[in-house]
């Protein structure tokens, strides 16, 4: 993809959202067994889409920066193959690389160089010509700007975090990898750092972002990956599982065992225990509500008397550890 | 190519120079210096002629050498070695880069800083002693022969050594003692036949003596034989350097 192209795709905003999905990286069939032996990616394979946020999710060690630092040619996949942008980032190396910009998770820095300095290095790394303008841009929107003569190692965490995702952005990427760009970041950067993401994914970048906060999915993702000893355990629309999560179960402990359901609340469908001693009423908190009411009034007139009630949401958190809990 | 990209390397890499001033040009300057006083001045009065040139100046070559060797290989190995500890490689092997520029690059920069140091030596040296070069342009090309050479094995130690420890050991355990017994402050017939034989078997000892003939035009051995050394040295390290690139070598995991 030439320079033109790419900033032609940048320059229409939001563009690849409304678009038909257009897979922007595929990955098929990713083995990764490290020199130590350690199988770390189990034939892992997950198209991102363009102009998407994913979130990666997953316990320590379950391989996630292995994924990543394969697609961004840190490390070297045993088996299987990888494509950006429709080029394989073997024999594609370059114009695959080109494309992506990585946060990765430690804050590993040049202590010595200047805010300026990296951040221009960065972008010559890419090949791309010097653009003062636009890293000056880059660093008054990562609130750097005041630091740019600074020494790396005289910023705190969060700046020299603010400063590996600049450095990331400094030759204008069209996906972006965030390797936990949230860990030990206080709630007002947190904050911050998902408005940024929002602005970038407006201008057309494609997000993949790992994290141990499920709060952090659930706000930011369009897509949620689930990942667990190296395979890749679920791939779900956040919205589909926010549809999960939106769930409701109403449990009623009956005053006397209801032998059978009558007929009257069928419409209810409601699960009877193994012993008739409570019913469980599941329902949406989305809407097509007034079902509680509507259900009290027909068990009163039915002359089903409860003596305790409990209502449970299960979230992704709960979906998640379920789900990794099964792996183990 | 990507030639925007190693212009990145190696102007990061003369910057890293500038800000390390003092270690990487103004020591080796002085340290010299204090070798020129010594045997130089002090020892060297007392010496004869060698091959008809004076003591002082029959050193300048073999010193210019000594530093020309030790710093490319010191400024190679770092270069690289440091990204690689601090973890900052992960830009270089996420870039759009092949493993020839990265190794051009921090080679070139090393050369290129060695190449500095051994002018500024020199320029030194003629502040000592007279000085007369009597073929100018090979004297360049054997100083910019080493300069790649030694800082191609520079690049090759840094990428070997997991450790700092393992980037002194080289250095320390072979190329300075090769270049103290490489006739930088003697010649190779100055020692019993046994020595002269043995000495052969040290490859510093084209190097220095080919520089040395361009500066006084006078050699322990062939200047042929000195410029087929150079180059065998530069064909071995490149082939090291080539087989690391294929391998991926300790640089991708
Ligand atoms: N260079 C390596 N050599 C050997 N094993 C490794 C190497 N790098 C990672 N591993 C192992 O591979 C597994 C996956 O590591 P990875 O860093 O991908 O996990 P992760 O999902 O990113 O975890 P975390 O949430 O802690 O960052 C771990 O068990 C780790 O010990
Ligand atoms: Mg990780």
């Amino acid at each position: 993809m030439t320079r033109n192209d790419q900033q032609g795709a940048r320059r229409r905003p939001g563009s690849a959202i409304a678009a038909p999905m257009q897979t922007i990286i595929a990955v098929s069939g990713l083995c990764k067994t490290y020199a130590s032996g350690f199988q770390a990616l189990k034939s892992v394979s997950l198209d991102i889409h363009q102009g998407e946020i994913f979130a990666l999710l997953g316990p320590n060690g379950a391989g996630k920066t292995t994924l990543i630092s394969i697609i961004c040619g840190i490390v070297q996949a045993t088996s299987g193959s990888v494509r950006v942008g429709g080029h394989d980032i073997v024999a594609g190396y370059r114009a695959a690389r080109s494309l992506i910009g990585l946060v990765p998770q430690e804050l590993t820095t040049d202590a010595f160089e200047s805010v300026w300095a990296t951040v221009s290095f960065s972008r010559g790394l890419f090949g791309r010509r010097e653009s003062p303008q636009y890293l000056e841009k880059l660093l008054r929107d990562l609130s750097l700007w005041e630091r740019r003569e600074s020494r790396i190692r005289t910023l705190s965490g969060g700046m020299k975090r603010r400063l590996l995702i600049a450095k990331a952005l400094s030759h204008e990427p069209q996906v972006l990898f965030l390797d936990e760009p949230t860990a030990g970041v206080d709630v007002n950067l947190r904050r911050d750092m998902w408005q940024l993401v929002r602005t970038l994914q407006a201008s057309g970048v494609t997000i993949i972002l790992t994290t141990h906060y499920i709060d952090e999915a659930e706000e930011m993702a369009d897509r949620i990956g689930v990942i667990s000893k190296g395979e890749l355990i679920l791939v779900e629309e956040k919205a589909e599982l926010m549809r999960q999560l939106g769930r409701k179960r109403l449990t009623l402990q009956l005053q006397q065992p209801l032998p059978a359901i009558p007929p009257a609340l069928a419409a209810h469908r409601l699960e009877r225990s193994h012993d008739g001693s409570e019913i469980t009423y599941t329902y949406d908190t989305q809407g097509e509500g007034g079902g509680i009411l509507a259900l009290l009034e027909d068990l009163s007139a039915a002359g089903i008397a409860f003596r305790d009630l409990q209502t449970t949401q299960s979230s992704l958190e709960e979906i998640f550890v379920d789900l990794v809990k099964d792996e183990r | 190519m990507n030639l925007p990209a190693m212009r990145a390397i190696y102007l990061f890499e003369m910057a890293r120079t500038r800000r390390t001033l003092l270690q990487s040009i103004v020591s080796p300057v002085i340290s010299t210096s204090l070798y020129f006083v010594v045997f130089g001045a002090a020892i060297g009065s007392r010496i004869d002629e060698i091959d008809g040139v004076s003591y002082g100046a029959f050193i300048v070559p073999g010193l210019i050498m000594l530093s020309v060797l030790t710093q490319s290989v010191a400024n190679a190995s770092f270069g690289i070695f440091f990204p690689r500890f601090t973890g900052t490689i992960y830009e270089l092997l996420s870039a759009p880069l092949s493993y020839l520029e990265i190794a051009a690059s921090y080679v070139g920069a090393a050369a290129t800083k060695s190449i500095i140091l051994g002018l500024i030596i020199l320029a030194t040296a003629a502040l000592f002693v007279p000085l007369r070069i009597e073929h100018p342009l090979w004297m360049l090309l054997f100083l910019l022969l080493t300069a790649l050479s030694f800082s191609l094995l520079g690049f090759i130690i840094g990428i070997w050594a997991d450790n700092f420890e393992k980037l002194q050991l080289v250095p320390m355990l072979v190329i300075t003692p090769l270049t103290f017994l490489g006739g930088s402050f003697y010649s190779i017939s100055m020692l019993p036949p046994i020595w002269q034989t043995v000495s052969l078997f040290n490859p510093v000892v084209y190097l220095v003596s080919g520089f040395r003939w361009s500066f006084h035009g006078v050699a322990d051995v062939s200047v042929a034989v000195s410029l087929a050394m150079t180059l065998a040295f530069l064909a071995i390290f490149l082939a090291i350097v080539s087989w690391i690139f294929r391998t991926g070598y300790r640089l991708r995991s």
